[in-house]
């Protein structure tokens, strides 16, 4: 929380700001205009709950800023824009791929988000594949320069593509180059089902993130159970939400941090997670009421006017980290030690954790999205600056992970909670190369156990998924050393690879 | 029938044992000793002379009713019950029936598609594994077997076994027969005749040499794939030697150059079978 009490002190924030070597021109002037939002108050009075729980670590509002001027995560539908243009910027419909992708280029430059760049661009086989009638080298060409310029222009690799569950020309092409451009933007899922996607296409997505570590794996029967029918697609780190619309805001609770608070587990369950629960509740909505009400996106942004989102498809995201911590607080006011993922009875606290939280959230109706029968959606969210201690999601610590079976089976269970998205990664040894369909019958396995998103990546590549996001270990250690990179989220990865162990992940031996 | 077989390891999941992902069970006992052995403490069998039981650091073995006993919890896998083998065994080894294996290979549904059973030599177990095979299946998942290829395959009592497994891996040593004999104590006869009939029979799925420098691996190489060359969809492993856990004496094994791997290469590929390089 970021709050000036004077203007001295905006000031003197702002000069850091302006003196500051290793940030680019874009991330100053990004952070000017946070700093100018901070200099609002919260939405909320001076004397709410929040307050001492944020600063007790228990709530976390993910420094979205004070004042949000535009939903946190935009879906919007690309496939109107293809086939009807928009007005505002000038664009007609597209008749070929030359105009596809370049309608796509522009349109993206004004998706606002949380980061300022589009989280997420589209199902970008299936919107470009009406645009290939065969492939030769001007279409591969074409797509590589498509891909390139969105790795050095969209300059975050929260943002989100998604490919499948068919093999297409059009996917085909991405998978066969990904590997050769090593781009840590954008972040990609095949949303993947088994009964659709064939497996030769499914092994050369498997070997591509080795290579990569893109793409990620979605269980895409067991989300369309979820989604009833309303569109979705996977944004930002692994965030599956309603397309013509997205998430206006996510905040988070740590469970272990409430959990440090309670005298028991009964106290926990019946008496701290509802309080803290509910104080968060009401911040979110109170802070989507501003949003709604007081800003001018949903009035006159064209997005809105042209239909490419509708307010009803927007919904709030209460975010979870540190239940593996959790579990160890609680367990030890009881005199045990129970560890998630190696004993049972982890898990089963785990489960009776998640159902509370569940049950909590649901009770709560809001004002907006009608979408999700006005009720936020759960999110296992992967992990922000000052979590150390504090293991994303509902995720097994790093270091503690038991065999991979044991860890999927753990997950998978965890995992069922989060329709708005959650994930495990694996890294495997670089032997596995030679063997894509192991790795694709242990996804599958995880799959049938009802593991949500899973992904894998090659032990000693230089791209690596860090939470949920990409990023090249070769450019943090430029940014460590004081050097620009062209992408912010090297910024965000600087915590979890110094800190917080990423890079001690179990590799999984062969 | 023998009620149990003997156990070296089982590795729940194994990407380098056949397609997919398999759970690969490795048998104690061999009848080739093979001089560059990887593992050479599954080829004899324990006799449970006790020798090692006093030096294990952590009291994980012990002597009961005469048999030594290792207790895998408190292992901590230092591996100085086999450096002071003095027959050059394992203690650390289970004894199984089939259905205790059932239940262990079970516990890895549904993350594999198959079991690969190796060694050791597995074939020694051949109604053991016949059981394991057919139970196996029933539960949709696959075998296949990783073999010497010394006993005969086309003989009757071992049919059954030919008819439960979805597939062999068979390590073709050498075509020459005195460096066969040199490199395992044994002839390569059944060996051939094994690579054969399984390819006729299409439960080949595939051979593997490993390529040491001063060996005639060419003379291998071209043999086999000339002799396999009618049967298609074949894939021919070149495994460069690596001295991973080979007894002491046979470190100054060496393996090939990468020049005169790519000839063997073409040569494979020049018959008609695909070559994986490894």
């Amino acid at each position: 929380m970021e709050i000036f009490d004077k203007v001295e002190d905006i000031k003197k924030e702002v000069m850091n700001t302006i003196e500051n070597q290793s940030l680019t021109y874009e991330q100053q002037t990004y952070r000017l205009s946070k700093i100018a939002e901070n200099v609002m108050d919260y939405p909320i009075l001076k004397n709410d709950l929040f307050y001492e729980m944020y600063n007790k670590g228990k709530i976390c509002d993910l420094d979205e800023g004070h004042a949000p001027y535009a939903p946190r995560y935009i879906l919007p539908d690309y496939e109107k824009l293809l086939r009807e243009g928009s007005e505002f910027l000038r664009l007609t419909p597209a008749k070929n791929l030359r105009q596809a992708i370049n309608s796509l280029l522009i349109f993206y430059h004004h998706v606002p988000s949380i980061t300022r760049f589009p989280v997420y661009i589209g199902s970008l086989d299936t919107l470009l594949e009406p645009f290939v009638d065969e492939v030769n080298d001007d279409v591969i060409e074409e797509i590589k320069l498509f891909l390139i310029q969105l790795d050095r222009t969209i300059n975050d690799s929260f943002c989100h593509a998604n490919i499948g569950p068919y093999e297409t020309k059009v996917g085909n092409i991405i998978l066969d180059i990904i590997g050769e451009l090593q781009n840590v933007t954008p972040n990609m899922t095949l949303l993947y089902d088994s009964e659709i996607t064939p497996d030769n296409f499914a092994e050369k997505a498997i070997k591509a993130s080795l290579d990569s570590a893109n793409p990620a794996f979605a269980n895409l029967s067991y989300y369309k159970k979820d989604f009833n029918g309303i569109p979705f697609g996977i944004a930002s780190c692994y965030n599956a939400l309603p397309t013509t619309g997205g998430a206006f805001t996510l905040s988070r609770i740590r469970l272990n941090k409430i959990a440090d608070d309670s005298k028991d587990i009964d106290d926990f369950i019946n008496r701290e997670l509802p309080k803290v629960v509910d104080t968060l509740l009401h911040f979110m909505e109170s802070k989507i009421d501003f949003l709604v009400n007081k800003t001018s996106f949903f009035e006159s942004n064209f997005l809105v006017r042209e239909g490419f989102v509708k307010l009803e498809n927007f919904v709030g995201l209460f975010g979870v980290v540190g239940l593996h911590e959790c579990i160890e607080t609680l367990s030890a006011k009881e005199g045990k030690t129970l560890v998630l993922g190696t004993d049972k009875e982890a898990k089963e606290l785990g489960v009776k954790i998640m159902d509370q939280v569940e049950e909590l959230v649901n009770n709560f109706t809001s004002k907006y999205s009608p979408v999700w029968n006005n009720k936020f959606m759960l999110h296992a969210q992967v992990g922000a600056a000052n979590d150390k201690g504090t293991t994303a999601g509902t995720r097994i610590q790093i270091g503690k992970e038991p065999d991979i079976y044991q860890h999927i089976r753990t997950a998978a269970r965890l995992q069922q909670y989060f329709p708005s998205g959650t994930g495990d990664h694996f890294p495997f040894e670089s032997t596995a190369e030679k063997n894509p369909k192991a790795i694709l019958d242990i996804f599958r396995g995880a799959f049938k156990l009802n593991m949500r998103y899973i992904s894998c990546y090659k032990e000693d590549g230089d791209l690596i998924r860090v939470t949920g996001y990409l990023v090249k270990k070769s450019d943090l250690e430029k940014f460590n050393r004081g050097e620009q990179v062209s992408y912010d989220t090297v910024q965000y990865a600087q915590d979890p690879l110094n800190e917080y162990g990423i890079l001690e992940r179990k590799v999984q031996n062969v | 029938m023998c009620k149990t077989a003997t156990i070296n390891k089982i590795i729940p999941m194994s990407l380098v044992d056949g397609p997919g992902n398999r759970t690969a069970i490795f048998f104690q006992g061999c009848n080739f000793n093979c001089s560059y052995c990887h593992n050479p403490e599954t080829i004899k069998k324990c006799i449970n002379c006790g020798v090692c039981v006093s030096h294990c650091p952590v009291g994980a073995l012990k002597m009961i009713d005469g048999k030594a006993i290792w207790d895998e919890n408190k292992c901590i896998d230092c591996d100085t019950c086999i450096k002071v083998c003095p027959h050059g065994s394992t203690p650390k080894t289970h004894e199984y029936t089939v259905d205790d294996l059932m239940e262990k290979i079970e516990e890895n549904i549904p993350f594999i598609e198959g079991i690969t059973t190796s060694g050791g030599e597995c074939t020694l177990n051949f109604e053991f594994l016949e059981e394991l095979f057919t139970k196996v299946k029933s539960l949709g998942l696959t075998s296949l077997v990783d073999t010497n290829g010394f006993i005969s395959l086309k003989s009757p009592i071992m049919d059954g076994l030919v008819k439960a497994a979805d597939g062999f891996m068979l390590d073709i040593k050498s075509m020459n027969e005195d460096e066969h004999i040199k490199l395992t104590g044994r002839s390569n006869k059944t060996v051939i005749e094994n690579a054969v009939y399984l390819a006729s029979i299409g439960k080949l799925q595939e051979i593997r040499t490993v390529l040491i420098e001063g060996h005639k691996n060419r003379e291998t190489v071209e043999n086999i794939t000339k002799l396999l060359k009618p049967y298609p969809n074949l894939t021919y492993k070149l495994i460069s030697y690596r001295p991973f856990g080979v007894r002491e004496e046979f470190l100054e094994l060496k393996s090939i150059g990468q020049k005169e791997k790519e000839e063997l290469k073409e040569i494979v590929i020049a018959n008609g079978i695909k070559v994986i390089d490894c």
